[in-house]
């Protein structure tokens, strides 16, 4: 019996002051009958736009078929064909602009809840499912993957599953690249992530930790070491600042730094030894998900006064609507259409305030956004103790600077072509490497297409 | 996990650690840094490269007791093994080709200014060294600077042993006598500050090695951006070593000093290990 409901199964959330003061997962996703009920609102449309919307190309229609018969498991292992990491995008992937926003339920009400069910399924796995994971009958060659982010782990995947002897080497001490330094543990537990990479671990990938590779191990090395062909996911990892007047000041942060020691370094618990300083006030400058994030982190370790600014207006935001909400539920304030001037400081150094100018929109410019313009004499000051820069970051240089024939462009984002092959035969690339910040799922498909070209490449040679 | 195949009280609160990292050793080069985590609850900082063995495969820190993490790490053993070790990390030093050089370290800083002058000993430039310490209980590695270097002058600030007075006192008095092309410091933020200004009158290449607060350690917290001459640079990419005519000296103490209050909790560690 389908299900004719308008709206999605609501999802069960922690109440937003109780979880604006704790580390926990924010929803705790469907229960069986929730998701039984969510799954029978899909139509099972024949020319299925959701699939299309999927980087990875999940077979969508098919597991909620799945799901609306009881049929978990079944329905998990349909997911995991084509996705080595549905915990993870369930949580976190941009569904309304993918699969979501092609759903044919959400041109008259909204579409059907894909990521939550998405979640469900790889959790009741985690839960009652087995992991039947068989070592493939190894093909005798080797490849390397630099960087166990979403990229890499899922090239990986892919390729030790065709029996490819993988070894993936980490610059950090643990795997995991953003999944692990940068989401938080209350959008993305970081036991889900772990468990992820136990399965591939299972599958036979090596992950070698501590392994800054330009440093320790240049790629013509591990070529040398024999390594037929090299996936090169290294991430953006660079972080910008915006370059303005006391932006050294004590208390200024790369949202990298401050969601690292939360996150990565686990500063928010007292048994931990990564230290973090506990704020009063905090602004935290950019509109993306991962301003998001650190405000809501900043809540989370006590602030009273946690404020995003800003420059353009809450339309033009990059995050996810949902992210955007969270936050809000949450208590944070939105200091929309405020340009950040000039950090102040006191004589020790230490913030004492931000000098805002308020904007208005005027014109559309070259990114179809309309151009913020400062509104003379308007400028005003935040005061705050902290501040936060989460306004990008850009791909790290040690793997072109130390790499000889991998080119790459002005923003120093590795070249490629439409195989996922740099300009360096045998060495691949894919993901925030290549695309510049962009998204996990982005850069899991990505690393899948790599893994194809590189089986394809060495089946050739 | 990497293994403590050597260890050494130098004094009361600088050790000697030499651990098996065979990976780093064959890479390393004067003037870089590794990352260490001493167990899995721990935190990441950085230290510069002592000394290291390219046969052996292993890697020599000397460090100071001065907050929970270093005390955590002095507490470990021969064979003991620590969580996490990552390097070579930073641009080896640039020294460019020197004829005569003074290498100037203070305290624990003698640690690394020891390497710096090994290295340029082993270029056949003409080394002096200026090594300064609070008094005579802490002087460190004495035997091992005078193998590196022409001359090895010591201070004392109370004069318990060598020259009573600063590095910078017989800095400038070396600048006045004879004609250097080079001068290297490594030692506490003030010192280098004013062994830069000390040579800057002198017109002198002076090279600071620089030890800000740092996570990753591969250009990816900021949190080691020091100013030089008026940019931003990150000190675990484009340092540790800079200019010392172009740092921001004042700005980098202030920022060092913003986890001091939980540094202090290393009283924590005091409680457990006096139970």
């Amino acid at each position: 019996m389908a299900n004719l409901s308008l709206t999605k199964t609501p999802i069960p959330e922690q109440d937003p002051n109780i979880r604006n003061k704790n580390f926990d997962e924010v929803s705790t996703g469907y229960t069986e009958e929730m998701a039984v009920a969510e799954a029978s609102r899909c139509l099972n449309c024949k020319h299925r736009p959701c699939v299309n919307g999927c980087p990875v190309n999940v077979k969508i229609p098919d597991f909620i078929a799945e799901v609306a018969k009881g049929n978990f498991e079944t329905a998990y292992n349909i997911i995991k064909q084509t996705n080595s990491l549905p915990a993870v995008c369930g949580r976190v992937c941009p569904q309304e602009s993918q699969c979501e926003g092609n759903c044919v339920r959400g041109i008259k009400g909204e579409p059907v809840g894909i990521g939550r069910l998405e979640r469900f399924c790889a959790d009741w796995h985690m839960k009652n499912g087995k992991d039947n994971i068989e070592k493939p009958k190894p093909n005798g060659k080797k490849v390397a993957v630099v960087g166990a982010g979403p990229s890499g782990l899922t090239c990986a995947g892919d390729l030790a599953k065709l029996g490819y002897e993988v070894t993936v080497f980490e610059a950090f001490h643990t795997a995991g690249g953003v999944l692990m330094y940068g989401i938080p543990e209350f959008r993305l537990p970081k036991k889900i992530v772990e468990k992820e990479i136990d399965a591939l671990k299972q599958l036979g990938v090596t992950i070698m930790t501590n392994m800054v590779i330009g440093k320790v191990l240049s790629v013509d090395e591990i070529i040398t070491q024999g390594y037929e062909a090299v996936f090169i996911g290294s991430g953006a990892g660079l972080p910008q600042f915006l370059g303005i007047e006391g932006e050294n000041s004590v208390g200024v942060y790369s949202a990298n730094e401050f969601l690292t020691r939360i996150n990565l370094m686990k500063a928010y618990l007292p048994e931990y030894d990564t230290p973090i300083k506990k704020s009063t006030s905090v602004a935290v400058v950019g509109g993306g998900n991962v301003a998001m994030d650190a405000a809501r982190c900043a809540k989370r370790l006590g602030a009273e006064n946690v404020f995003i600014v800003y420059r353009r207006s809450e339309d033009e935001m990059p995050a996810r609507k949902e992210e955007i909400h969270h936050a809000k539920e949450e208590g944070i304030i939105f200091k929309t259409l405020n340009n950040p001037e000039k950090i102040l400081c006191d004589d020790k150094g230490f913030v004492t305030g931000i000098q805002c100018a308020k904007m208005e929109l005027g014109e559309e410019d070259a990114s179809g956004r309309r151009r913020p313009i400062k509104l003379e004499g308007q400028d005003y000051i935040l005061d705050v103790d902290s501040v936060i820069m989460a306004i990008g970051t850009s791909p790290n240089p040690l793997i072109r600077t130390t790499t000889p024939g991998i080119e790459s462009n002005k923003k120093g984002c590795l070249i490629v072509d439409e195989n996922m092959q740099t300009t360096k035969t045998g060495v691949y690339a894919g993901g925030d490497a290549v695309t510049g910040a962009a998204t996990v799922i982005l850069a899991m498909g990505a690393g899948k297409s790599a893994a194809a070209a590189i089986d394809k490449y060495l089946k050739n040679k | 996990m990497y293994k403590i195949v050597d260890k050494k009280i130098l004094n009361d609160a600088v050790t000697l650690m030499t651990v098996a990292a065979p990976e780093i050793a064959n890479k390393v080069q004067a003037g870089q840094f590794v990352i260490l985590i001493v167990d899995d609850r721990g935190e990441r900082i950085p230290l510069t490269v002592a000394d290291f063995d390219r046969q052996k495969g292993t890697i020599t820190i000397i460090f100071q007791t001065v907050g929970y993490t270093t005390k955590k790490l002095a507490q470990l053993n021969i064979e003991d093994s620590i969580h996490a070790f990552v390097g070579p990390l930073g641009k080896p030093t640039e020294f460019g080709t020197p004829k005569k050089a003074i290498v100037v370290g203070g305290g624990v800083g003698c640690a690394i200014a020891l390497p710096q002058a090994k290295a340029l000993f082993n270029m056949g430039v003409d080394v002096d060294i200026i090594a300064g310490f609070r008094n005579k209980d802490i002087v460190i590695l004495e035997d091992e600077m005078k193998k590196v270097c022409n001359n090895l002058y010591i201070t004392t600030d109370d004069g318990s042993y060598g020259e009573k007075g600063f590095v910078t006192d017989v800095l400038k008095r070396l600048l006045e006598k004879d004609s250097y092309d080079l001068v290297v410091s490594i030692g506490p933020i003030p010192m280098m500050k004013f062994v830069s200004l000390t040579t800057k009158p002198f017109g002198i290449k002076t090279i600071v090695s620089l030890n800000p607060i740092m996570i990753d350690g591969t250009g990816m917290c900021g949190g080691c951006r020091v100013s030089v001459d008026g940019k931003i640079m990150f000190a675990c990419v484009d340092g540790p070593d800079f200019d010392g005519h172009l740092v921001d000296f004042d700005e980098l103490s202030r920022r060092n000093a913003f986890y001091r209050e939980e540094e202090s909790h290393a009283c924590r560690m005091e409680a457990q290990i006096n139970g």
